[in-house]
């Protein structure tokens, strides 16, 4: 299997995108740590993937050493990291947005996509062959297409862009063999999304404006975000650094609302 | 996929389909053609050269019974409609279309002759238009018979997305080729044709055609050798070193498979980091 020999950590590995790529990343042959809040949501990844659960919040830089001692302690290396843990929650326009929601999603998007790469980075220096990795951060879309109503959203996801690129090149610099990729979904059909759905006045309009933003007319499934993560994590994009993969079904290929 | 094979993915990954690729004898082209056959696909390849020569001879005979030659330029649409008659004739599907054959052109813009400019034009963008528009027919049905649906990897570059000083032609020609994917992306999205379109931009890739054009840089006094050019482009590369055609490859298998099922209109950069600087 591709992923054979090789530890994986996902972030946010709990629901949706990150639990579906544990998943994944199991089923190639990775061991994989996961982390998240929800415990009870991570014991049926566990049991769903054999992965393991490692309770951290991603914005927690104090707690960062002990969660990448962990992994190289138990499991003796680390190959490839997803960035994937994400809010929007507390998020508004530019112009009603509060200080307290603003703070919470730059923590988590911006500030705690930053905490995985550099500790990711730090924990891929140990391994036993010296620096080499695979790092891949869950941008968004709307890095390039921005959302009025989700000004932290937009402005977080467009950021780890950029922390990608500036990642990529400092490790080039440095001589390391690790690679720093984001992928940017379109809206993809997780847990929350369907909640969202289920919970809006008008589930059929609301499923279907959903599934109107991708020319496709459909949304992403977890298992294709995922298999693309895989891609990035494994040997077979060695020369894939500093680069934005859009994964959306052609929405942003177009003008959006064309 | 079973319980064997959770992933689905399975030893090989492309079994059942035929994939065609333009340039196919060198290169980039022929590193997808022997990944698509080393994945259980069935490959036509198409290029300039008679297949009697003895290059060609011992690469088909190597590439075996999977795979088979049609003599082609891309330019010609007589040409793509014997292509086309071969390809319904001996698979009678299309799943994979890589449209990689291309040439560059250096120099400044001034000196550019219109018959170099209207060559590097007639194969990187027309030849990718031609093969688009003959095969959109027969990957439509054959689409239908794959999870994710047929993939066309239309191979631009790097220089479709960043501009390099004279290289005004080549330039512009992968930048037609980028955007020319994003429209048959978002037309076969919005009529439920079951064809997804894609562009991969490679950066300094070990090819013939980046050799030639290393050597052509050296005869005009840029380098003492090619080499110092291969050094150079590693240096200025993050992840130290120019690409095998191999790792293109990789990336082309990706856009072929299941895998990158919801993947249409992207573009997949694949040049160790060069444009993140």
């Amino acid at each position: 299997m591709r992923l054979e020999g090789k530890v994986a950590l996902v972030t946010g590995g709990t629901s949706g995108i990150g639990a579906g790529t544990v998943g994944r990343l199991a089923a190639e042959g990775a061991r994989v740590v996961f982390t998240g809040s929800n415990a009870a949501a991570a014991e049926q990844v566990c049991a769903a993937t054999g992965a393991r659960f490692h309770k951290h919040d991603v914005t927690d830089a104090a707690a960062w050493p002990e969660l990448t001692d962990m992994i190289l302690a138990d499991f003796g290396r680390l190959d490839i990291a997803f960035a994937n843990a994400g809010t929007e929650s507390g998020d508004a326009s530019v112009e009603d947005i509060t200080m307290d929601g603003w703070n919470k999603v730059v923590g988590v998007n911006q500030t705690g996509a930053m905490l995985t790469v550099q500790h990711a980075i730090r924990a891929m220096k140990r391994n036993a062959q010296g620096p080499t990795g695979a790092i891949v951060v869950n941008s968004s879309m709307n890095a390039h297409r921005a959302m009025g109503n989700f000004v932290a959203y937009s402005v977080t996801k467009a950021a780890v862009v950029a922390l990608v690129k500036s990642a990529a090149v400092h490790c080039g610099n440095q001589g390391y063999a690790i690679r720093v990729n984001a992928i940017l979904p379109g809206v993809v059909e997780t847990a929350m999304i369907r909640n969202i759905i289920e919970g809006s006045g008008d589930p059929a309009a609301t499923r279907a404006a959903y599934e109107g933003m991708s020319p496709l007319k459909r949304m992403a499934s977890v298992e294709e975000v995922a298999a693309l993560v895989a891609w990035l994590g494994s040997d077979e994009s060695r020369f894939v650094s500093g680069s934005e993969y859009v994964i959306d079904g052609a929405t942003t290929a177009g003008m959006m609302g064309v | 996929m079973s319980a064997l094979d959770p992933t689905g993915l399975g030893a090989q990954r492309l079994p059942g389909r035929v994939a065609l690729v333009t340039g196919g004898l060198r290169g980039i082209g022929l590193a997808c053609v022997e990944r698509f056959l080393a994945e259980g696909a069935e490959v036509v390849l198409t290029d300039l050269e008679d297949p009697g020569t003895d290059y060609a001879t011992e690469t088909l005979d190597r590439l075996g019974q999977a795979a088979s030659y049609v003599q082609a330029n891309v330019t010609s649409e007589d040409d793509w409609q014997a292509v086309r008659d071969a390809v319904a004739e001996r698979h009678g599907r299309l799943h994979v279309l890589v449209n990689n054959a291309g040439i560059d052109l250096t120099g400044a813009v001034a000196s550019l002759s219109m018959e170099g400019w209207r060559k590097i034009m007639a194969i990187n963008v027309d030849g990718v238009f031609l093969g688009v528009r003959t095969f959109v027919p027969l990957m439509e049905q054959s689409g239908a018979e794959v999870r994710g649906g047929a993939s066309i990897i239309n191979v631009s570059s790097i220089m479709g997305l960043v501009g390099m000083s004279e290289v005004a032609g080549y330039n512009a020609s992968k930048g037609a080729v980028r955007m020319f994917t994003k429209s048959i992306a978002l037309e076969f999205a919005e009529k439920r044709m079951p064809i997804r379109a894609n562009s991969l931009h490679p950066g300094f890739v070990v090819t013939p055609l980046l050799q030639a054009g290393f050597q052509r840089w050296v005869d005009s006094g840029v380098a003492d050798k090619p080499q110092d050019l291969v050094d150079m482009g590693s240096q200025k590369t993050p992840i130290g070193r120019l690409a095998d055609p191999s790792e293109l490859a990789g990336a082309a298998f990706f856009l072929a498979s299941s895998d990158s099922s919801y993947m249409t209109g992207a573009e997949l950069v694949i040049d160790g980091g060069w444009t993140a600087q």
